[in-house]
């Protein structure tokens, strides 16, 4: 690893495909826990909020939230004295995502480091690292880190002389897509069955226990250490100029592409330097249909729009979300029907079963298209899935798990409705034009 | 107050609502499901949308869920919106995807909150054409039957279940489509306010159990504005009638007393009213047999017997009404009547009336309790024996995390985010007893003791409190300390109820809660009392005041007397057995009762007086609030040969007879009016409900929904020809559909209204239509009228009670008796309830764990205890808690009298 | 005068008024175990568990887990043993339990193969990888082999996607999964 390599890709330096992830020593020979230091030692939690602020580092758990900002929302200990906490969103299970996966597994010293600097800036008395039960490999790395962190006074009462005291511990979850919602994982943190709750309160008003809570993605949180480290003017210049947003991002690609993988880059990188460069293009024989700009709840985009940069506002103007940031891309052999029908599959099954357009419409929705995907489709049929879209739409559910369920369906049924219509029953259809007519 | 725009037109609100509440206040409908005026808001039905708008001049706007969006000032939403009421309606589609559609055999039909809004949203039509999931039901014991393929997933089950009363077994599991709601694994649901899921579940999962076999719908039942007889609460009671059967007892809203919500003995305990071996006709003795004799003819025995009597003695009762105590009153002449609590117990009920009537601090209602922000519990075991008391001190604990939200900024309706911020915390709550209680969960501090020291106890606090109350000589340490903590929480609340009773058995413990009540409103604190009483009309035979039961035996046994006419009483409650048995083969017998009793079926001539369902009076709850309870049916009209008569009717007719005149009581109001007139304490009884003459645009109110049905053929046994429905003369209720139905909200004073329906709202949601604000007080007043207040000009020091016990001492050898109470069981009528026959413990003693040690007894050994004369054989059982040196003896079928206080021996194996 | 206080501490600040959950749950709200007895060695985990948090509750998945670890699956009665031990009751165990996808409330095989049906695996060959496997064992999603050594579950993505097709068994997850692949893969596990 170089110092240049740190200067482009502060996220994935230190990693090193095959090879075991660093330990203490040799994370702290190439600089690590300088971020702690500084912080504790140099810089008012205050300060580093502000840094992280100017940095315009906006969150990577897919809604790209300013992260500075939901950090400020949390009272100040004079407001609000007592317990607060410090969540890293580890849950990483939207169908496409597996970025935060490799940051845990291949560089646990980073997490834990980037959670004691955040745990510093929002004087955190206990942070959590949420992770999905089936990184098992990840919580192995992330207990030995924190154990090996733990030892070196890096986290436990007084860090560094600082006189602020914070514990950091690795909870695994059970499963469940919805635990990734930040309400509903401090309700799985809690012990309780993950419904989300109803904001306001925000949780750095009211969350973990009643208390303020900060919740963060993993890929946000590890910025964090950087951004203390080389200032905020610096990682705004990680973009290379691609993008108003701050620093750089794991893109990736999956599905039918030749080299599909993971890749920290300038945010902003157009899809198709993603797809086209970095994946290698589409498996030969095969070509691009369509692709999710960043997971299973974003819209789908064409291939007309893979000259758009990946970032939240542009993806957002195209209509879709960037999301988390790794593509998913269909081929020509695929049927939509039946990718949505996949899609719709995973959402209905994930309902919390808290309220009722998700609980009820999801199911209705996948049933529909398993009908249309056998040929069994019916007049009326697409309007019923366009309703859905409607009345999933945000706001109109309790949660953003419905409304991300209605995203690929509804782009699906703009680019492809065609593949839908086809799967109406012939003899139905007949009947359909009289009925229309 | 705030301003809203609905729809384009200015309404003023209250600003602390949400928009659904107000909404609904203002008598606007939008469709809900998951938001209760009880259990605040949590949004996930999203059936209460509605469109907001920025402003005036917004014409997009979003939708929003008006259950929680806050109804500040200038808040601007339509729900005529087409978009919204088209989202409204696919919510119901989508709630009707998992629904079976199986009204036409669901026990919820024609009272389901879910068809109400699926009427309401104009859904009718289905489009869903896959399968359903399903279910398998749970049995959950005797009360609730379950139905899970009907559920539509409100969560408002386990929210009222677990959050608002406090229960444990019942859940939610699974996920997604899939959730189901029950127990962890079939079986008797333990919450002793279980029943009101049926009326909290929107749709027919959880039903009337009790109703279950001989089901019919609300709109074929007639109902009555009654008053619950299992307590002294008073709680309110919408029961129903079918073919001459009570089938099922509802909720009957009252924002003072039990709001939405009633307790299982109440709501399930009703069986005793159409028992097959009631008194149905009046009966007299001949050869040793009753037989039934012809109305006329009872009542010339009757006269005949008192007319022959040396001397007569009468017997009145707490669970009659006033009018029938007064009417026994009269016929046995004043210096005759007596007390009908057990000796020892209406000593208690007349101090705790003294208590009210003389002091300075007021009775609480149940909906006062539930804003104080401490209580302190001292000797009553109030799940057992005020059971709805209990529930209200839960809500008490709950303040807490509403008041700390509050400081947040959090409204009250915000319910999840209260509960969140709340975590644990609780309002304080002292509970200081005999034996651990049921609610112990809720209290910040619980003390087990015998009622003596729980007496010093009090008196200590008090003292604390205000240092010119009694002071308690040879305190130990550790009461002391614990009395000043307890002081010190109290005085440092806004509100304070302090809760005591008959329950212990002990005047000291009702002295010493006054005392603490008193001494903080000496120290001008905010308090009310809660005194609970043995029965449902207990103060008000209190305030008659009449000497106590033992005289009464005594006037018998010494020979003064020879003739006893007891009014609804089994004596066999009221002392013990030996001694009744002696009353009675000394005394001519007559009894005027709805049950056969132990002590009626001794009777020489028995009339067969109306229950609650077929009579009409007033009772008067341990709040001091004078309350009507109207009949519910005319059992004649079903079988003609019954002669059920009020028992102010019967014993009014026996003096009438025995002095050979006409009656002059022909209708209740009389025979009211007459008390009040010349009884000065009960004056005010008259306004408990207005009388026979009130009449709502000339029309009687009707006590049949409109759409009764079946009326023609439903006496077609008899005759088919239909006869003229039966006239009720005592009240301004019509035995009919004919009448005023209350289809304009609040036009029913609340005491007159039998059943609640609004037009579009068949359900017990509809009583939401009767309110001055949705949750608030019934429109025109609470029904009742509260008789006993404190006194204006009661002095700011108040004449505390001076007879601190000394401390009470374990006796060699024997033990102190603590009488018991069970919420089923302890209580004379439900306990003929099948139903609630089967949740009824099993007779036991129990003693201290360590006592029992000692006497080397073990769970379950069958032990002999003699208490007074008799000496019984029954298992015990170890009560860790219990104080050590008392026994508690259940007030159980199968356990033999007792009276707290007296001491019992034991000896006995240590078999299990 | 004796006395029960509910405060875990019974020289607490009574100010205070907080109550510990641990101490108050009614044992009368449990259903009886149906044979499960919760080893030491369970016991002291689930206890090791509760320095984590600030709330006891909060260890109830943690338990299940413990449970889950020691048996393959959570037997009936370990709901009402775990309410114990950690002091909520048994029907919110029961809730907890059902909700989250990783507690098993049925007995599974002694080996769990968890395969990922979202989108990048179902783009990149799950049918056919699902179908070998099924094939392979004759039992379907959801279903136990009959030696007890398989159970084929579905589970939503893994979060490795860039190597599609994906599948757990037991702990370990494998990639770049094929229908030929298949056979071998199993072997491993017995
Ligand atoms: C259904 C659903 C699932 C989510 N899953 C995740 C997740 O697995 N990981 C994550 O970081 N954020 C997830 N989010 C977003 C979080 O709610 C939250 O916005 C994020 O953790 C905030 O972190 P950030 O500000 O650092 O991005 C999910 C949101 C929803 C609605
Ligand atoms: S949209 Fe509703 S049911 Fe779906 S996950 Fe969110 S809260 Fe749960
Ligand atoms: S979609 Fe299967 S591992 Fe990501």
């Amino acid at each position: 690893m170089t110092a240049d390599l740190s200067e482009t890709k502060p996220l994935t330096a230190r990693i090193v495909p095959g090879r075991a992830p660093l330990n203490l020593k040799e994370y702290e020979a190439v600089g690590g826990y300088r971020a702690v230091r500084k912080a504790l030692k140099e810089m008012t939690p205050a300060d580093v909020t502000k840094a992280v602020k100017e940095s315009n580092l906006r969150g990577r758990g897919g809604a790209g939230f300013p992260t500075g900002v939901k950090w400020g929302l949390v009272p100040s200990l004079e407001k609000a004295p007592g317990k607060r906490y410090l969540v890293c969103n580890a849950d990483e299970m939207e169908p496409g995502t597996f970025k935060d996966r490799l940051l845990m597994e291949s560089d646990p010293h980073q997490m834990v480091e980037s959670m004691i600097v955040a745990g510093y800036a929002i004087q955190a008395t206990r942070a959590y690292i949420f992770l999905r039960g089936e990184y098992i490999e990840a919580a192995k790395n992330l207990n030995a880190a924190i154990a090996e962190a733990q030892a070196a006074g890096y986290l436990g009462q007084d860090i560094l002389g600082s006189g602020w005291s914070m514990d950091l511990h690795v909870h695994t979850g059970a499963g469940r897509y919805i635990c990734g919602e930040e309400t509903a994982l401090i309700n799985s943190l809690e012990g309780r069955r993950a419904n989300p709750r109803a904001k306001p309160p925000f949780p750095a008003i009211a969350g973990l226990w009643g208390r303020p809570t900060v919740v963060n993605n993993v890929e946000s949180l590890c910025n964090v250490p950087h951004i203390v480290n080389n200032g905020s003017a610096w990682f705004l210049g990680l973009n290379q100029g691609k993008s108003k947003d701050g620093g750089t991002k794991l893109y990736g690609c999956s599905g039918r592409a030749k080299k599909t993988g993971i890749w920290e880059l300038p945010i902003g990188t157009t899809a198709r330097e993603i797809l086209e460069v970095h994946a290698g293009g589409m498996k030969d024989g095969l070509k691009l249909k369509a692709w999710l700009p960043g997971g299973a709840s974003t819209d789908f985009l064409m291939p007309e729009h893979l000259d758009l940069a990946m970032d939240f506002d542009t993806i957002a103007k195209a209509g879709s979300r960037m999301g988390t940031g790794l593509l998913t891309v269909v081929d020509d052999r695929q049927n939509m029907v039946s990718v949505v029908r996949n899609l719709e599959d995973f959402f209905a099954r994930e309902s919390c079963g808290w309220c009722t357009p998700c609980r009820d419409g999801l199911p209705w929705t996948y049933k529909t298209l398993v009908a249309m995907e056998k040929g069994e489709g019916r007049p009326g049929d697409i309007e019923q899935l366009e309703k859905m879209t409607r009345f999933l739409a945000p706001g109109r559910p309790f949660c953003a798990h419905a409304p991300g369920a209605m995203e690929p369906l509804q782009s699906a049924l703009k680019f492809f409705r065609g593949e839908f219509e086809a799967t109406i029953k012939k003899i139905d259809q007949t009947t359909a034009s009289h009925a229309a007519a | 107050m705030a301003i809203i725009h609905v729809d384009g037109k200015q309404f003023t609100v209250d600003g602390a609502d949400n928009l659904l509440q107000a909404c609904l206040s203002l008598g606007l409908d939008i469709p809900y499901f998951c938001w209760h005026p009880a259990l605040g808001s949590v949004g996930s039905c999203r059936q209460c949308a509605v469109k907001q708008y920025r402003d005036e001049n917004d014409t997009v706007g979003r939708i929003v869920m008006s259950c929680m969006a806050p109804a500040s000032d200038g808040t601007w939403i339509s729900i005529d919106d087409a978009e919204s009421k088209a989202f409204r309606e696919s919510v119901i589609e989508w709630l009707m995807s998992n629904h079976p559609h199986d009204c036409p055999v669901c026990e919820e039909g024609g009272h389901c909150h879910l068809q109400d809004m699926t009427v309401m949203t104009g859904h009718a039509s289905r489009t869903y054409r896959f399968t359903k999931r399903t279910h398998n039901n749970q049995d959950l014991g005797p009360f609730i039957g379950h139905e899970m393929n009907r559920c539509i997933a409100c969560y408002r089950c386990v929210r009222y279940y677990k959050d608002y009363a406090g229960g444990k077994d019942l859940g939610v599991y699974g996920s997604a489509s899939r959730v189901y709601f029950g127990r962890a694994e079939d079986g008797v649901l333990e919450s002793e306010f279980s029943g009101n899921l049926t009326e909290v579940c929107p749709t027919g999962v959880f039903t009337d159990k009790t109703h279950s076999e001989r089901y019919n719908r609300k709109w074929d039942m007639q109902f009555a504005p009654s008053i619950c007889q299992g307590c002294s609460v008073g709680c309110n009671i919408s029961p129903g009638e079918r073919y001459g059967e009570l089938r099922r007892i509802e909720n009957r809203y009252n924002g003072s007393v039990n709001h939405y919500f009633l307790c299982d003995r109440g709501r399930f305990g009703y069986g005793f009213v159409n028992n097959a071996d009631r008194p149905r006709q009046p009966m007299l003795r001949r050869d040793g047999k009753l037989a039934i004799v012809s109305p006329e003819e009872a009542l010339l025995n009757g006269a005949n017997l008192l007319k022959t009597a040396k001397g007569v003695v009468g017997i009145g009762s707490p669970r009659a009404s006033l009018e029938s105590n007064f009417a026994l009153r009269q016929v046995v002449g004043v210096a005759n009547f007596f007390d009908g609590h057990a000796a020892a117990e209406g000593v208690l009920v007349k101090r705790v009336t003294e208590v009210l009537r003389t002091g300075p601090v007021p009775a609480a209602t149940l909906r006062g309790i539930e804003s104080a922000d401490a209580a302190f519990v001292l000797g009553e075991d109030v799940m057992n024996t005020a059971p709805r008391v209990a529930l209200a001190l839960r809500q008490v604990a709950r303040g807490k995390a509403t008041q700390m939200a509050a400081a947040q900024h959090i409204p009250e309706w915000q319910a999840i985010a209260i509960a969140d911020i709340g975590q644990h915390h609780k309002h304080p709550i002292f509970i200081a007893t005999a034996d651990a209680t049921r609610i112990d969960e809720i209290a910040l501090e619980t003390v087990r003791s015998a009622p003596a020291d729980l007496a010093r106890l009090g008196y200590a606090v008090a003292h604390a409190i205000d240092p010119a109350s009694p002071a308690v000589a040879d305190l130990d340490a550790a009461t002391a300390e614990r009395a000043s903590r307890i002081a010190n929480t109290l005085l440092a609340s806004t509100k304070a109820v302090i809760v005591s009773g008959t329950g212990a058995g002990s005047e000291s413990v009702i002295n010493a809660a006054a005392n603490v009540a008193w001494a903080l409103h000496a120290k001008g604190k905010s308090v009310e009392l809660v005194l609970a009483v043995p029965e449902a009309n207990s103060i008000g035979l209190a305030m008659m005041a009449a000497p106590g039961i033992d005289d009464a035996f005594k006037a018998i046994e010494s020979g003064r007397a020879d003739t006893l006419v007891v009014l609804e009483n089994d004596l066999y409650r009221r002392a013990p057995k030996a001694r009744v048995d002696a009353v009675l083969a000394k005394a001519k017998l007559i009894v005027v009762d709805h049950q056969l009793t132990e002590t009626a079926s001794r009777a020489e001539l028995l009339l067969s007086a109306g229950s609650f369902a077929e009579a009409d009076g007033t009772l008067i709850s341990n709040e001091g609030r004078a309350q009507r309870y109207f009949q519910i049916y005319d059992p004649t009209y079903y079988k003609p040969e019954t002669a059920i008569r009020e028992s102010w009717n019967w014993l009014h007719g026996v003096r009438a007879a025995q002095l050979g005149q006409a009656t002059v009581w022909t209708q209740l109001d009389d025979v009211t009016a007459e008390v009040a007139a010349v009884l000065p304490a009960l004056a005010r009884i008259t306004e408990a409900a207005p009388g026979a003459k009130f009449r709502i645009t000339g029309l009687k109110i009707a006590r049949e929904p409109h759409r009764y049905s079946g009326r023609t053929a439903m006496r077609a046994n008899l005759s088919v020809h239909e006869p003229r429905q039966p006239q009720d003369a005592d009240t301004a209720l019509a035995f009919s559909m004919e009448g005023h139905n209350g289809v304009q909200a609040g036009e029913r004073p609340a005491a007159l209204t039998p059943f609640a329906w609004a037009p579009g709202w068949n359900s017990p949601q509809s009583w939401n239509k009767y309110m001055d604000e949705v949750g608030g007080h019934s429109l025109g007043g609470d029904a009742g009228v509260r008789i006993i207040e404190p006194a204006a000009n009661a002095p700011a020091v108040p004449a505390y009670a001076n007879h601190v016990p000394p401390a009470f001492a374990a006796a060699a050898g024997e033990f102190q008796i603590v009488v018991s109470h069970h919420i089923f069981g302890s209580e004379e009528l439900s306990t003929k309830a099948a139903p609630v026959q089967s949740r009824i413990p099993a007779a036991h003693v129990a003693l201290n764990a360590a006592d029992a040690d000692a006497l080397g007894l073990v769970d379950g050994a069958l032990v002999s205890v003699q208490l007074d004369d008799v000496t019984v054989q029954l298992p015990l059982q170890r009560h860790a808690a219990l104080a050590a040196g008392t026994m508690a003896v259940p007030m159980l079928p199968g356990v033999p009298f007792a009276v707290s206080g007296s001491r019992a021996k034991i000896s006995g194996a240590a078999r299990a | 005068m004796s006395t029960a206080n509910p405060s875990s501490n019974p020289s607490s600040n009574l100010a205070a008024d907080v109550i510990k959950l641990a101490d108050l749950v009614a044992s009368a709200s449990l259903p009886p175990s149906d044979g499960y007895v919760m080893s030491d060695e369970e016991r002291h985990e689930i206890e090791e568990c509760l320095h984590h948090y600030d709330d006891n509750r909060a260890a109830s998945i943690d338990a299940l887990k413990i449970v889950q670890k020691k048996h393959g699956w959570v037997p009936d009665g370990a709901i009402a043993e775990i309410g114990r031990a950690i002091g909520i009751p048994a029907a919110d165990v029961e809730g907890v339990a059902t909700f989250y996808n990783l507690i098993f409330r049925r007995p599974v095989g002694r080996n769990v193969i968890k395969i990922c049906d979202s989108i990048s695996c179902y783009l990149t060959g799950y049918d056919e990888v699902r179908n070998a496997i099924s094939a392979h064992l004759r039992i379907n999603l959801g279903q136990t082999t009959p030696d007890n050594r398989f159970t084929l579950l579905p589970i939503c993505c893994l979060g490795a996607c860039d190597k599609g097709p994906v599948a757990m068994i037991n702990d370990d997850t494998h990639g770049n999964l094929s229908p030929d692949t298949i056979p071998a893969l199993l072997e491993q596990y017995k």
